[in-house]
């Protein structure tokens, strides 16, 4: 089953700069409880986004009107917790393709890539330089491109290069799923189990 | 032969091939499912319209959202239910054994695994669920996985993944009185902060992880993603097939002894590379408590808290923050805040140990007014336990309650949340902003502290009592 392939993104970015940003805020496990992968968006930053009475936080970025876009940028250690891919599910669902930061938890950045969510990991220098940018200038664009491998502010020509195996990189550049690719294995894991001592 | 550690050497022994410039195609040996992270996975399957490739390979639990009351009666919460249903619609249309509400063995994932004797050294195990690390204190490389891994292990028994680095971690000398597996496991996430050991996979060693019990050791691997690490295990001996022997999926008779042979080559060489080596004295360690809102965040219970971040982890801005959730200032001390709930179980701290530290404790005291205490049982086999040693009866008695098996306040998935702005002292892993319950504010400390804030309504130092 292919997934949503990526290549280029260019676009105005959201910015939450605090680090170690967990799973259990990007979506708390009482929003867990859906048996589809559709509709996290709604919760996404729930206990961030809304308080107790379900109206939105004014002083939330993602209730702050200056802000939009497909790039969430975040501090550093983003999506550390819980295995949950419904972190992931929610970011994507609410309309980001991409989350850069200076260093993902490894979990979500596994769960992300597996959801066609761009994961771009950054230098803190970039970052700080990133996040100053957008504060200044919120309709600032960024261009993330997968085939070069770089993020780089529009109009300013600062940019840096990311890392990405490349075998992720053929697969979110194709719309390759790693499950068709393991089941198109599945001789050799036969031939496997028959020669080991299970 | 070049020499290893003992993940290298596992690891190794489960690759059935490696994709070109990618991840090694991992094969896995045990699989745990539960209710929340799985039925997505079938749906793929679903979707693909193919069958699980070795459904006796996977046990499923429901865990993470039930009730800890009333078990007998159909959970009332309608999502929660749907999952668990679910769940057993999933295990019965595939072939998987299912352990489900009621059932003799039902518990905690990472509590019913190693339990039963289906978690054994040398496997490769995951879980869709972080603290999957638990069984690696059998010497075992287990992990979390998202749940499109989940689906992938179901479709092929394999798992694509990247070779973590390596991390020791050594905890050398003795801790001393009332200085649990949970301290040192808390003050090492203190030391190295909660990404510190993000892409690496953690060796335990040491005579103060040596000497621990298995049910001791699981605590500190339990809590190994804490720090970021991608699990932690501790090498396999006396201790550990002492404590598989006789469980019901464990090897019997001669077939014990031929896996013991086995088992004991699982060891790092003397010379072997790690990444990275950490050494701590176990002696420094004091009982811990957390003061903020993420694990890294914990201090000695006899301390003050800190005016700012000395692991240089943490800006100012997030610092602040994490105080203003809590409610607490910089410079004070810990001990005597006031504690409203006291939370023991989840799968760092539900097993039968635990259960009989905190009695043992509490036993001819009583709970302090104002404190609400949920004890929670990490499975039934432990719930039957506690009760056949008595355990119910010292409970009750010092004005406690033991409440049936579940995951229970630790995520708060269940009805068991902490109501907004109350303080608890929680055995569990996790102090996150919200994660007992919105608006929570959770203080992570072993069984032995949460027993001393039970009694006296105050964080308290255990060793006071001692």
């Amino acid at each position: 089953m292919p997934i949503e392939k990526f290549t280029t993104l260019v676009s105005t970015c959201v910015p939450l700069p605090a680090e170690n940003v967990d799973t259990d805020q990007i979506i708390p496990a009482r929003f867990l409880k859906a048996t589809s992968r559709e509709g996290f968006g709604e919760n996404l930053f729930r206990d961030w986004r809304y308080d107790n009475a379900g109206r939105p936080r004014k002083d939330f970025v993602l209730n702050d009107e200056r802000y939009g876009g497909e790039i969430l940028v975040a501090g550093k250690n983003f999506g550390s917790g819980s295995s949950r891919e419904h972190a992931a599910w929610a970011i994507k669902d609410y309309g980001f393709r991409v989350v850069i930061s200076s260093f993902f938890a490894d979990i979500f950045r596994n769960n992300a890539l597996n959801n066609g969510l761009l994961p771009v990991q950054v230098t803190g220098d970039f970052l700080s330089l990133l996040l100053d940018c957008i504060v200044k200038d919120p309709r600032l664009k960024v261009r993330v491109d997968l085939e070069k491998q770089t993020v780089s502010l529009e109009d300013k020509g600062e940019y840096e290069n990311f890392e990405i195996s490349v075998y992720k990189k053929k697969c979110l550049l194709n719309g390759y799923d790693d499950i068709d690719y393991l089941l198109s294995m599945k001789d050799r894991i036969v031939e496997w189990e028959q020669k080991t001592e299970l | 032969m070049s020499s290893k550690t003992i993940f290298d050497r596992i690891w190794d022994d489960h690759v059935v091939c490696t994709v070109p410039e990618g991840p090694d195609v991992l094969y896995i040996d045990r699989h745990f499912i539960h209710e929340v992270t799985s039925p997505q996975a079938f749906g793929g399957l679903k979707k693909r319209g193919i069958p699980v490739f070795r459904p006796d390979k996977t046990v499923a639990t429901a865990d993470h959202n039930v009730p800890t009351t009333n078990q007998h009666l159909p959970i009332q919460e309608e999502l929660s239910r749907v999952q668990v249903e679910k769940l057993a619609a999933n295990c019965s249309e595939h072939g998987i054994t299912l352990y489900g509400l009621n059932h003799a063995y039902n518990g905690i994932v990472h509590v019913i695994g190693p339990e039963l004797g289906i978690t054994q050294p040398g496997m490769t195990i995951v879980c869709g669920d972080s603290h999957t690390s638990t069984h690696g204190a059998f010497g075992s490389v287990a992990f979390g996985i998202g749940t499109s891994e989940v689906e992938m292990v179901l479709a092929g028994q394999c798992i694509m993944q990247s070779r973590p680095k390596t991390m020791r971690i050594n905890i050398e000398g003795k801790t001393g009185k009332g200085v649990t597996s949970k301290d040192i496991i808390l003050y090492i996430i203190s030391q190295i902060s909660t990404g510190g050991a993000t892409g690496y996979f953690v060796e335990y060693s040491g005579e103060a992880v040596r000497s621990l019990s298995m049910e001791a050791r699981m605590t500190i691997c339990n809590m190994s993603i804490e720090m970021g690490a991608r699990g932690g295990l501790i090498a396999p001996d006396e201790v550990t097939y002492e404590y598989l022997r006789g469980r019901e999926f464990a090897p019997a008779d001669k077939e014990f002894d031929r896996h013991v042979e086995r088992w004991e080559k699982l060891s790092s060489d003397s010379d072997a590379p790690f990444d990275r080596e950490l050494i701590f004295d176990a002696a420094g360690i004091e009982p811990m408590i957390t003061w903020g809102t993420n694990p890294g965040m914990g201090i000695p219970v006899t301390a003050t808290i800190p005016r700012k971040d000395e692991t240089g982890n943490t800006s100012e801005a997030s610092f602040g923050k994490s105080l203003d959730y809590m409610g607490f200032n910089p410079g004070e001390p810990m001990a005597g805040k006031k504690v409203d709930y006291v939370f023991v179980g989840s799968c760092t701290n539900g097993r039968i140990e635990d259960l009989r530290s905190f009695a043992q404790f509490v036993k001819g005291r009583r709970k302090a007014e104002g404190v609400t205490a949920w004890i929670v049982p990490g499975s039934r086999q432990v719930e039957k336990q506690a009760a056949g040693e008595g355990i119910r009866d010292i409970l009750e008695d010092a004005g406690f309650e033991l409440r049936q098996p579940g995951c229970s306040a630790c995520l708060a998935m269940n009805e068991d949340k902490i109501p907004e702005g109350k303080y608890a002292v929680s055995t569990s892993n996790r102090n996150f902003e919200g994660r007992q319950g919105p608006g929570a504010r959770t203080m992570l400390a072993s069984p032995l502290t949460a027993a001393a804030a039970a009694i006296t309504g105050v964080v308290t130092d255990p060793r006071e009592f001692l």
